[in-house]
């Protein structure tokens, strides 16, 4: 058990470093100078050498790898030079309003997947025709862009019903149409796999012996098959983060929000590129932390994996 | 004999046409409506002013912004432009730069994949590396990445997103070379003394090749939406172009008054990806290929 999860925590730091290292070959790969490639659209006297000097171009390139993953390694994620200001600086104001969008359609999307799954999976007679509904739904939810799905809400409920508000990020109400955009296509994913998952598990023994002890199909259900149902959820985590994150991006431009999103589309068109990697890495980071968490919390949920 | 074959004839091809017509039958209705709609969007890529007689570009501002009605069915936007043939000669754009992505990641793919599944122990394993570090990185964030190098533009965003879908590719053709790798036709092969290149040219690739149909048609719909991200966020074609990521971005500034120009090209991207991903999961019960 220790080792697995030692095993599974060195192979966490290992795409970590391999994906820096990644960023910085790419970095390097390119034709041109990295003075003019980190500068972006920017010029003024003195800007080549001060990117000289915080990356180091005097020295050799080992020197300068090594320094770029002390440097990340510390938590410094370097200088954007075309706003001047620091990367960490610039990405942490905007940092929350990405969490509080980004979490909120997480929960939101696992709940209401949660809920779909265990209510129609392994359904039959008339309980059949909800399973086939939510089928359907989860087909035209996956199949629905955020960027499209977003102007349909807020069509019906920012215009038309004046519910909610257009844009900004003031308050509870401004978060609300964000995150239902965010959250269905995920959801839509999410139950179909957690369903499939519910249906394995209704054919397994386990099932008769619980409904011979005379405990509810709801028992059942919530008590008994709800585990099988969050155990891909934890394996799809990864996916589920790095969905969650680049869809953000696209709700945030949508609705006008503040956040890591805006930023990383200002670097992109000014070709910020320390801003950019930043964020790249940033995301990595968080992705690899969080599924790797996921996978260890699988070890402890799971008792099968466990003995292997 | 004439006399034979002229009788036989009919009977034939009526017999063909009733097999034709009963392996059509088991195909599920919503496996046909989705060919169906995917034959009309290959007819709007083929020929979209026999679909619409109106000029995706020409605007009339006297007629803008009108709701849909009989002359222009859905409606007409900002600038007077018909929003029907918008999303017609929309389907270019947007198809072709999703296949060419899908493309993309399915080339890089198909060549790490079969290295690594035909390759030793260390080549598995530092492929299987970079397909954890090119998926530690969520899709949108590593193309917008991809895209701040090369630049905006149609040819740039479909390698960016191309790139992002390297390891879904990779990894399900890996699996597959290791598969055929060890099938038993392979073995026979290599004990009948075929050289190791004719086993790979005749038994193993068009073995993992035929995994491929599949995968590209359920992961196209993905790069599809992908791609017209991108463009929404303004890193694609620019306007005009009529692409439908650039109409939605467009149609987001007039919400308040018209919602017929963001209505139309989003249904359009969610019905063709909804087709593909119809008709590919079809596809991988029937062939049982698997896409995970």
């Amino acid at each position: 058990m220790l080792r697995k999860v030692v095993a599974r925590l060195v192979t966490g730091l290992l795409v970590l470093w391999l994906a820096a290292s990644a960023a910085f070959i790419t970095i390097h790969a390119l034709p041109g100078r990295i003075e003019d490639i980190l500068a972006g659209d920017l010029s003024y006297p003195g800007l080549r050498d001060a990117i000289a000097a915080q990356w180091g171009l005097n020295h050799s390139l080992l020197w300068q790898y090594g320094q770029f993953v002390l440097r990340l390694a510390r938590g410094d994620l370097g200088t954007s030079f075309v706003l001047q200001q620091p990367v960490g600086a610039v990405i942490g104001s905007q940092l929350w309003p990405t969490i509080e969008l980004a979490g909120s359609a997480g929960i939101l999307a696992v709940l209401l997947a949660l809920g779909v799954a265990t209510a129609t999976a392994g359904a039959v007679g008339r309980g059949a025709w909800a399973a086939r509904i939510a089928s359907v739904l989860e087909l035209v939810f996956t199949s629905t862009p955020v960027f499209w799905g977003g102007l349909l809400l807020l069509i019906v409920f920012s215009f038309h019903w004046r519910l909610f508000p257009v844009s900004g990020a003031a308050g509870w109400r401004a978060l609300v149409l964000p995150a239902v955009t965010l959250a269905l296509p995920t959801a839509g994913m999410l139950s179909q796999v957690m369903r499939e998952a519910l249906e394995a598990a209704f054919e397994r023994p386990f099932v008769t012996t619980v409904r011979a002890r005379g405990l509810s199909e709801t028992g059942l259900r919530v008590g008994h098959l709800l585990r099988h149902a969050l155990l891909p959820v934890l394996t799809l985590g990864g996916w589920l983060i790095g969905g969650l994150l680049g869809g953000a991006v696209i709700t945030e431009k949508l609705f006008g929000r503040p956040g890591l999103g805006s930023i990383t589309l200002d670097a992109v068109t000014s070709q910020d590129v320390p801003v950019v990697l930043a964020v790249v890495l940033l995301a990595a980071f968080v992705h690899v932390v969080i599924s790797t968490a996921l996978d260890i919390a699988y070890l402890f949920i799971d008792p099968r994996l466990r003995s292997q | 004999m004439s006399d034979i074959s002229v009788s036989a004839a009919p009977a034939l091809t009526g017999r063909l046409a009733d097999a034709a017509r009963r392996r059509l039958a088991r195909v599920p209705v919503p496996v046909l409506l989705s060919s169906a709609f995917l034959a009309l969007l290959a007819f709007a890529v083929a020929l979209p002013h026999a679909v619409t007689p109106y000029d995706p570009l020409l605007s009339e501002v006297a007629h803008a912004m009108q709701p849909p009605d009989a002359t222009h069915w859905f409606g007409t936007d900002r600038i007077g432009r018909d929003v029907l043939a918008r999303v017609v000669y929309g389907a270019r754009y947007s198809l072709l730069i999703g296949l060419a992505s899908m493309l993309v990641s399915l080339l890089i793919g198909l060549v790490i994949g079969l290295t690594a599944g035909l390759g030793r122990r260390v080549v598995d394993e530092a492929a299987s590396r970079v397909f954890d570090v090119l998926s530690a990185f969520p899709p949108v964030l590593l193309s917008l990445f991809v895209v701040s190098f090369l630049g905006q533009g149609i040819i740039n965003i479909a390698v960016a997103v191309g790139i992002a879908g390297i390891p879904k590719f990779g990894r399900v053709l890996r699996a597959q070379t290791l598969v055929v790798r060890r099938a038993d036709y392979v073995t026979h092969a290599v004990i009948f003394g075929l050289s190791r290149r004719a086993v790979f040219w005749r038994h193993v690739l068009p073995n993992v090749l035929a995994a491929v149909p599949v995968i590209a048609t359920i992961d196209v719909g993905s790069a599809i939406i992908a791609v017209a991200g991108l463009s929404f966020l303004g890193l694609g074609p620019q306007p005009p172009t009529p692409e439908w990521g650039v109409m939605l971005a467009e149609g987001r500034d007039v919400l308040r008054v018209a919602w017929w120009p963001s209505v139309f090209p989003g249904l359009a991207i969610t019905l063709t990806v909804m087709a593909f991903t119809t008709i590919g999961k079809y596809l991988s019960r029937i062939y049982g290929v698997r896409t995970r």
